[in-house]
């Protein structure tokens, strides 16, 4: 099933307006393909059977309720089908597996499905949970260990938020342009956020990926709204940045640094595949967080070593992502580059300024970034005290024991 | 669908009758009206009195008591309402934010029980 399953589960929810019963009436269509497919062989679009018996099932499942008085919105769909019972389908009575266009047999309604998970009206926690299970079919105990919530927490979230979008009548489609902007940032966000949980998570479980998984999203957003600039730098800043990941995780209890990864460990293929796909997003003349946050992740990728990195375009590429985005975490990162570019000392100075705009002391990377200079600087005293700060603030044994090592490495 | 749009904000929040604003305040409900009606989704809308109109009524134990209030603890009172029947939320969210008093105060969308699901 893999990719599939976001297909069925988005063309159902948004037949029926219903995540829960396209769950069960799948379940139920898988049942049927296990007694049907190897009596009747494997039809010739098993999407598309899948669905369409899906969907009779789910007409199976109204007709048996009781009514009072006809249904009306997505439920007077029924009378315009004609039924067919699952035991025509089995027979082999219905040809379903006709010459029957893949696309019709199956519309991609996932786009509609993104949008309805990511919907303002739902708690922001449930954005990303409810993503993952319809979209990319993850499962509850998956998505909770990936969320480091127990499975009791992440199951409620889910089934509160299916509740929601069903008695609130949350829509399964792509909003018109009114709420367009604010709707379309939301679900950017929630693939960006996705793809941090899962780059962040440096003790991983290797069971899920998130950064696959949001890259996947990412794909199916460009795919199915190919005009949108934002889209396309956002995959591109995945692909770039997941593309150094082995080379960051070579080692499973080590923190590899950009500085020490071998950088042949790199996945030349996702980077070509991100430079393209920037390149060509770049020409629209539309540039946003995600476009330049992908040109940084770029200039890494085109040098041939740490040394060789043109860290006087990453400055100032920050400095133009601080105009999109004036966060002190941007200037942290503008701080980095420029004490590559110009000298340790010349990125103390710029980290002096930063914490003028905002306290940061409780942020960790701050301390990792300061204690590093500090160290380049040749200042140990102060750059020891800096990691001992770092080391306390960070959640990753990982990271703590790369701290240390390099805290050690400084001969005092 | 049905929604309940119900409607919250600061009695004192709203143009006065005479003030300069007051003209188009009203107009905007005028025009709500006439969309509401003309999009074929309008069953009910009022505005109510000011909450010190109140009233509140129990029964407890067979006996009715009615009593003065409810007084909110909050300056946000409700205000008045909407019972339209759309298609779905982001429908029925694009009309709220057309209530013009939505703009200082706030509605809340309920949807309505289907006794039928």
């Amino acid at each position: 099933m893999g990719n599939h399953q976001g297909r069925l589960i988005a063309a159902l929810s948004a037949q029926f307006r219903d995540i829960d019963l396209a769950e069960d009436v799948l379940q139920d269509a898988l049942a049927a393909a296990l007694i049907s497919w190897p009596k009747k062989g494997v039809p010739h679009d098993p999407k598309g059977w899948l669905y369409q018996t899906a969907k009779r099932k789910a007409i199976d499942r109204y007709r048996r309720r009781t009514t009072r008085r006809e249904k009306s919105g997505a439920l007077a769909y029924q009378t315009h089908l004609n039924i067919m019972t699952d035991d025509d389908i089995i027979n082999g009575e219905i040809d379903i597996n006709g010459e029957i266009d893949a696309e019709q047999n199956l519309p991609d309604e996932r786009l509609g499905l993104i949008f309805a998970c990511c919907h303002p009206a739902l708690p922001t926690l449930a954005h990303t949970a409810l993503t993952l299970k319809t979209v990319c079919g993850l499962s509850t105990p998956q998505i909770a260990a990936a969320f480091l919530v127990s499975e009791t927490t992440m199951a409620q979230r889910i089934v509160r938020a299916k509740n929601k979008i069903k008695k609130a009548g949350i829509p399964f489609v792509v909003p018109d342009t009114v709420l367009w902007t604010e709707r379309w940032k939301s679900v950017l966000g929630v693939v960006y956020l996705i793809f941090n949980a899962g780059y962040s998570s440096l003790d991983q479980d290797k069971d899920v990926d998130l950064c696959t998984e949001a890259i996947r999203l990412g794909r199916i957003l460009v795919k199915l709204l190919p005009g949108e600039a934002e889209a396309a730098g956002l995959l591109a800043l995945m692909l770039l940045t997941h593309a150094r990941r082995p080379a960051r995780l070579a080692s499973p209890d080590i923190y590899i640094s950009l500085e020490e990864q071998n950088r042949n460990l790199w996945d030349k293929g996702k980077i070509s595949e991100g430079q393209n796909l920037l390149l060509k997003t770049l020409t629209k003349g539309r540039p946003d967080v995600y476009q330049i946050q992908a040109a940084i992740s770029a200039v890494h990728c085109q040098a041939a070593s740490f040394i060789d990195t043109d860290w006087q375009e990453i400055t100032v590429l920050y400095e133009r992502l601080y105009a999109y985005e004036p966060t002190p975490i941007v200037l942290l990162n503008a701080s980095v580059a420029l004490s590559f570019a110009q000298g340790p000392a010349a990125g103390l100075a710029s980290l002096e300024l930063v914490t003028q705009g905002g306290n940061l002391d409780k942020y960790q990377p701050y301390h990792a970034a300061r204690a590093d200079m500090l160290r380049r600087d040749g200042q140990y005293s102060k750059a020891k005290k800096s990691y001992g700060t770092a080391i306390a603030l960070s959640g990753s044994k990982v990271e703590q024991e790369y701290l240390a090592v390099k805290m050690a490495s400084m001969k005092l | 669908m049905k929604y309940m749009l119900l409607i919250y904000g600061a009695e004192d929040a709203a143009p006065a009758p005479g003030a300069p604003e007051f003209g188009a305040f009203m107009q905007g409900y005028d025009d709500l009206y006439q969309e509401l009606t003309n999009d074929g989704v309008w069953i009910a809308g009022e505005g109510l009195q000011d909450a010190e109109t109140a009233s509140t009524v129990t029964v407890r134990g067979g006996k009715t008591i009615a009593r003065d209030g409810p007084f909110a603890e909050t300056k946000e009172t409700m205000g008045g309402f909407y019972l339209i029947d759309c298609d779905n939320l982001d429908q029925a969210i694009a009309y709220a934010a057309k209530i013009p008093s939505a703009t200082y105060g706030s509605v809340e969308i309920r949807p309505v029980m289907d006794y039928e699901q």
